[in-house]
């Protein structure tokens, strides 16, 4: 999930959070960066932003190698940070398009929207997007929230499903990061449309070890990991199903400034969306994990092993 | 600036201090790890530190060790030992004493080898054991750097638990790693502006309590010293028979 994924390297911050909190009130955070300011940049220049962490990251170079080949000039300014940083930067004109996830964009742009599935989140974020920015076609890949049970859970219980958790009699506890608490899929959810009863534990690592460290030795019994994250299969944990739609769908859409858009680069950018699936996130993620292969590296292997 | 109107308004509000997650007991949960931090720190160090300064062994191996520790990053830490520990007070405690080791321990190595080494051997040669010398000479003359160095311990501490808060612990720092996902920012600076009031009055505590254990053999017998510069008044001139200026 975009923003709070970042939210190892942002701890960091938090350490000295009044630093940072005039660091994100005194504006332009890319003043120091490369000599390619996006507002005076050609209109045939697309500036690549990303959001602070691995999978956006490799969008991102994905994005601009995949326009690249079609011919257009693009450079990339990766790892800007979180969301409201990097959308200021895009509204300033430093950059001109960012991968982004469709729930969470929503949630940002409005804050009361209560649009979950795939297709109606994705109508209600084109109304919601403000005039002089839009998004194109939205991938069938998501990186979402999901709720994870061990295996032995899952059959001890007979759980493979939210729907399930009401008919089991023990305490439930789950592993998440705090803002679980409030979310509209996170506990408040589980209790209201599936009537379970949940406290969260929470862990500020967005799904990563230590969470899947507190699920895998019983601390927790249920888990939010990212749904993109290939250590759910690694680890043999049971993602539970979401019959009701709780879990906002991310799916990830180009979010990109309006003059920048002409067919060319609209055509390229729906191409590469429609070929980018859960699956694909996966694999470009193990890449990254696992062969500590660099972001820039796995994007234009993929590109290039997709025919662009 | 519009986000300090907003956190004063958010610590100024009386829902946000009761109740199981309100700051009240945030602030005692934070002072409890905190002080809980300081007595594994002190029950290590200050034996240590005062076998260092007596002995003046141990010196080159323990106090650079001690050093070293300290330059590990406190979360990466935190989140290392959670791995192998599980989750729970353990993990941030370690990270926590560890920072906390070296300043006691150089409070107490320094204060003892700062006693007049004449003072120790006029007191052994009026019959006082290595033992009694020790408690009854060197440390008391030693306690006010033996407090000076728990006091910057202290501030450490304080201010760096709200790290820990990256796990599910209570403390100060909920309040910050809470209020971020949310954009909750007047939570966040309201958290911290506790977080600093809490530091600067325990470090005045502990100000007033290494003044309240210097010995007045020792007050009066200072020359000049920043930290009491204040306490120079005509009345010391007074007294000043009591030790020839030097």
């Amino acid at each position: 999930m975009a923003r709070t994924r970042s939210l190892i390297t942002a701890a960091g911050v938090l350490a000295a959070a009044a630093l940072a909190l005039t660091a994100c009130s005194s504006g332009d955070p890319l003043a120091s960066d490369d000599s390619t300011s996006g507002a005076k940049a050609s209109s045939s220049t697309i500036t690549v932003g990303s959001a602070a962490f691995p999978e956006n990251e490799i969008l991102a170079y994905i994005y601009a190698d995949a326009l690249k080949d079609a011919g257009v000039n693009t450079t990339v300014k990766a790892n800007i940070g979180q969301r409201d940083v990097y959308i200021a930067a895009l509204k300033d004109g430093s950059i001109d398009l960012v991968p982004e996830y469709t729930g969470n964009l929503l949630q940002f742009f409005d804050k009361d929207a209560t649009a979950q599935g795939a297709d109606a989140v994705y109508s209600a974020l084109q109304k919601a997007v403000p005039t002089g920015y839009e998004v194109l076609d939205q991938a069938p890949g998501q990186d979402a929230d999901s709720y994870n049970v061990t295996k032995k859970f899952s059959e001890d219980n007979h759980i493979t499903s939210l729907a399930d958790l009401a008919a089991y009699k023990g305490s439930l506890k789950v592993g998440a990061n705090p803002e679980f608490a409030t979310r509209p899929y996170g506990i408040p959810g589980l209790k209201s449309q599936y009537g379970v009863t949940a406290t969260l534990v929470p862990i500020a690592d967005g799904g990563g070890a230590n969470t899947q460290k507190a699920l895998a030795d019983g601390t927790v019994q249920l888990a939010d990991i990212y749904s993109s994250d290939p250590s759910i299969a690694k680890n043999g944990f049971v993602t539970l199903a979401d019959p009701k739609n709780m879990i906002l769908a991310q799916n990830v859409v180009p979010l990109i400034n309006s003059k920048k858009v002409d067919d060319k680069v609209k055509e390229t950018l729906n191409k590469v969306s429609a070929k980018i699936t859960t699956d694909e996130l996966g694999a470009m993620l193990e890449k990254s994990y696992n062969e500590k292969a660099a972001a820039d590296k796995i994007a234009s292997d993929w590109v290039a092993a997709n025919g662009f | 600036m519009n986000s300090y109107t907003d956190a004063f308004a958010w610590l100024f509000s009386a829902k946000n201090w009761a109740g199981p997650t309100g700051i009240g007991q945030r602030l005692l949960e934070h002072l409890g790890y905190s002080g809980l931090t300081l007595v594994v720190a002190i029950v290590i160090a200050v034996p240590l530190g005062l076998y260092i300064g007596h002995t003046g062994k141990g010196r080159a191996v323990i106090v650079p060790f001690t050093g070293a520790l300290r330059a590990l990053p406190t979360l990466g830490l935190v989140i290392l030992l959670a791995l192998w520990l599980g989750l729970g007070l353990t993990p941030p405690l370690i990270a926590l004493v560890i920072l906390a080791i070296p300043p006691v321990l150089a409070g107490a190595y320094s204060g003892v080898e700062s006693v007049n080494r004449d003072t120790v051997d006029a007191a052994r040669s009026i019959g006082f054991t290595g033992w009694g010398a020790l408690w009854q000479v060197e440390v008391p003359l030693a306690l006010p750097l033996i407090v000076g160095g728990i006091r910057s311990a202290v501030l450490q501490v304080v201010a760096t638990w709200t790290v820990a808060a990256f796990l599910p612990l209570g403390g100060l720092g909920r309040f910050l790693y809470d209020g971020l996902p949310i954009r909750d920012y007047a939570q966040m600076l309201g958290g911290s502006i506790i977080v600093i009031l809490l530091a600067l009055a325990l470090d005045g505590v502990f100000a007033l309590l290494q003044r309240a254990v210097t010995p007045r053999g020792v007050i009066a017998g200072r020359i000049s010293d920043i930290r009491t510069t204040t306490q120079q008044s005509p009345e010391r001139k007074e007294r000043s028979w009591l030790a020839p200026e030097a």
